[in-house]
């Protein structure tokens, strides 16, 4: 009989505490759902994510279509499990209708497939960057403004083979689709140039002792092509460092991002020079750049220079404020005309203009980078060459390109 | 303890000679190909199937050390399960903040070892605390201590991650302990004959050192101190040796010190040699747990024992099947419940 009471007493403070917010929410305020890892190995990811996401949402006011908009915080680890299950507690318990993120690849692939059981909810990517998340089997209401994984590597394997002269390069990766599809970008012009890739390691995600894995790269590489996100990276290149390897290294986009660059520790000689690729620049010296970062810098707990994923975040979620203040802020028809608009959208970021392809997905311009000192002592990705409007097939026509398969552990190959 | 059963389980009774011939023969066998796979140059067959011979003997190198460390986590956590039959689940968070607090001292003060010494310190500190004011409150409450004990994990983890956040961290080792040692194992040879010698972390050379100089120390302290009589006679009857007129909680404490303390130490050097970050409390809870239930719960050689075996299960994982790696773990766990239920070393109960 106790136990009744207390509960009809926990419903109604619950009821009590709820309606009015639920009210509340009608009226005037947008409720956007943000998704990404605020725990696991890609702590300090998700939280640079956040700051560009609320970058984005400040440049706004704060209000879109003359509604406030409200974040509601969801947390994932980086698995795919847990990014849905916090997805279907923005969408079915906190009633998000347009929900950012999330911010690793299967969590995409994961989050996509949910999206299919959630027509009336719109989907907006966060940075998962793998590219099945749109290029095969798409969900329609799943929208990607970052672009992916393998068209982040785009002019990559070119300058390692005809620049830096890499005819032979190793390549050391997470076990799991972003890094697929990473590899899959690098080899596909690499290969294309005459590069071979005689060794691939795959490393399970969040994985501590590398130094197993360092001493299996076979001697006489030219260099060793590292896709590892977070902790991971720091871990390898701390330990590549104390094996006193001596190997160049070609970074991955998140590799040699600001959540590892600023990390302390006797990696960042290891780092210097290494070239990379990805959405980011951060010695962009264009004037909406350099206006993103300033803005970006408010956030607490900033980097010097915004991450991939502050960047990523910032793009998807002024899309979607964008798009909402094209339909007034209206998601009341289960949110048709915000994907109407969201589809057609095209507009210019920090890093140039974006527009979406017939699959959702975005193009955009790709940077190819150096990691230099900057004056002030951080590590900077310097800017080399920015590879105009990439699509998702790489250039290459849609057919020719979806018969190299889907990216896996061993395709492509060119030992 | 386990160790002293040793020679009189393996004496001369039965009749075992021609038994124990044939094993002597058997591991010196083992014992010349181990020789043999390290220091041979290897054929192109054998490069062919394992990789390479670098890849390998690092491998087992890399095993053999890591061994070392979760020795290092598992020693006190079985010391602490054998005299007070408490699963201190929280041991992974002893390690992990040991691990913060070797950060916090060593990047402030420059010094590593002033850093390595404050995270045995002060979680030996920690230690005692928790037995005091938690655990000799539930005394001979089992279950209650294990649950007790997760609750803390939880609340530990929560709040490391509010005071130091999600970041990864890197203790800094001083310059004495960088770079690498050529070690006198040719890998391969060139084609002008120079041969390449394997190159070997130094600092991991140190963790196993260290982990053996500890093993070695708390293998004394048991077996030729007072205090160690006092634990190993708690192990075997705890009334008895309180109605023996033995401050038991005196003895409780010590050893809840002397095992929150080594996790402690664990974690700054694996904080050290890997690096820090949320998540490492479960991971090393999970590591010596395996450890302790291959080796036998109670006891200090079974530790040592259950450390090699998931090292190395570990490392060889990595390198030849890296998918399915930590399956070898727990098939190891489980066949050692299935035939030994107790443990390599531990005692049927």
């Amino acid at each position: 009989m106790r136990m009744h009471r207390r509960t009809l007493l926990a419903l109604a403070v619950f009821t009590g505490l709820t309606a009015p917010s639920m009210a509340l929410a009608a009226d005037d305020t947008i409720k956007i759902g943000l998704l990404a890892t605020f725990e696991g190995p890609f702590t300090v990811l998700g939280e640079d994510g956040e700051r560009g996401a609320m970058t984005a949402v400040n440049e706004m006011n704060g209000t879109v279509a003359g509604k406030k908009v409200e974040i509601v915080k969801g947390s994932s680890d980086a698995s795919p499990d847990s990014a849905v299950r916090a997805a279907r507690k923005l969408v079915e318990q906190d009633g998000v209708k347009v929900l950012v993120g999330p911010l690793s690849g299967d969590e995409g692939i994961a989050v996509k497939d949910y999206a299919k059981t959630q027509p009336n909810v719109t989907f907006i990517n966060g940075t998962s960057a793998a590219q099945d998340t749109t290029l095969r089997n798409p969900a329609e209401n799943f929208f990607r403004f970052s672009t992916d994984g393998a068209q982040w590597m785009a002019g990559l394997g070119t300058y390692a083979f005809n620049d830096k002269g890499y005819k032979k390069v190793a390549t050391v990766a997470e076990d799991y689709s972003f890094p697929y599809t990473q590899v899959f970008g690098f080899m596909a012009e690499f290969c294309k140039a005459g590069g071979h890739v005689p060794s691939k390691s795959w490393v399970p995600i969040g994985n501590k002792d590398f130094s197993s894995v360092i001493a299996a790269i076979p001697e006489g590489v030219d260099a060793i092509y590292v896709a590892l996100g977070g902790a991971d990276a720091v871990n390898f290149l701390t330990q590549y460092q104390q094996s006193g390897g001596t190997a160049p290294l070609i970074g991955g986009s998140i590799t040699v991002d600001q959540t590892v660059l600023t990390s302390k520790g006797k990696l960042r000689d290891v780092l210097k020079g290494t070239p990379s690729a990805g959405p980011t620049a951060d010695t962009n010296d264009a004037p909406a750049w350099k206006a993103f970062v300033d803005a970006y810098k408010k956030q607490p707990g900033a980097f010097p220079s915004p991450s991939l994923f502050a960047h990523g975040y910032y793009v998807d979620m002024k899309a979607t404020l964008l798009a909402l203040d094209k339909v007034g802020g209206d998601v009341s028809d289960g949110g048709a005309k915000l994907r109407d608009a969201l589809s057609k959208l095209s507009f210019d970021t920090p890093t140039g203009k974006v527009s979406l392809d017939k699959n959702r997905n975005a193009i955009a311009d790709i940077y190819l980078t150096e990691v230099t000192e900057g004056s002030d002592g951080n590590l900077l990705n310097k800017l080399v060459k920015v590879v105009p409007q990439v699509n998702q097939t790489l250039g290459i026509p849609e057919d020719e390109f979806m018969k190299l398969g889907a990216v896996s552990r061993d395709n492509p190959s060119c030992p | 303890m386990s160790i002293l059963d040793r020679p009189s389980s393996s004496g001369i009774s039965g009749g075992g000679v021609t038994g124990r011939q044939a094993w002597g023969l058997f591991w010196l066998l083992v014992a010349a190909l181990v020789a043999w796979l390290v220091f041979a140059v290897w054929p192109d067959w054998l490069n062919a199937i394992l990789i390479s011979k670098k890849a390998f003997v690092s491998a087992i190198l890399n095993g053999i050390t890591l061994a070392g460390l979760y020795f290092l986590v598992a020693s006190g956590f079985t010391l602490i399960f054998g005299l007070m039959r408490n699963v201190n689940l929280a041991h992974g968070s002893l390690y992990l903040l040991g691990a913060y607090i070797g950060y916090e001292v060593t990047s402030r003060t420059g010094y590593w070892l002033l850093g390595v010494a404050a995270g045995f310190a002060v979680l030996a500190l920690v230690g005692v605390v928790m037995q005091v004011f938690v655990f000799r409150r539930l005394e001979g409450d089992d279950l209650r201590q294990t649950l007790v004990s997760i609750g803390i994990s939880i609340v530990a983890a929560d709040l490391m991650l509010a005071v130091w956040a999600g970041g990864t961290y890197q203790i800094t080792t001083p310059e004495w302990l960088d770079g690498a040692l050529t070690l006198p194992v040719i890998t391969a040879v060139r084609s002008n004959g120079a041969s390449v010698f394997l190159t070997y972390p130094l600092y991991r050379v140190v963790v196993l050192a260290a982990a053996i100089v500890i093993g070695v120390g708390l293998w004394l302290m048991l077996n030729k101190t007072r205090v160690g009589m006092m634990i190993r006679a708690g192990v075997d009857d705890r009334a008895m040796l309180s109605a023996s007129g033995v401050n038991v909680h005196a003895v409780f404490a010590i050893v809840f010190a002397v095992g929150a303390g080594l996790a402690g130490f664990a974690g700054v050097v694996g904080g050290s040699a890997l690096s820090v970050a949320p998540g490492e409390d479960v991971r090393y809870l999970l590591a010596s747990l395996v450890v302790v239930i291959v080796g036998g719960m109670g006891s200090i050689t079974g530790a040592a024992i259950g450390a090699l075996l998931i090292g190395l299960a570990e490392q060889i994982g990595l390198v030849y099947f890296p998918t399915y790696g930590i399956v070898l773990t727990f098939v190891i766990m489980v066949v050692t419940l299935a035939v030994r239920p107790q443990g390599i070393m531990g005692k049927a109960r």
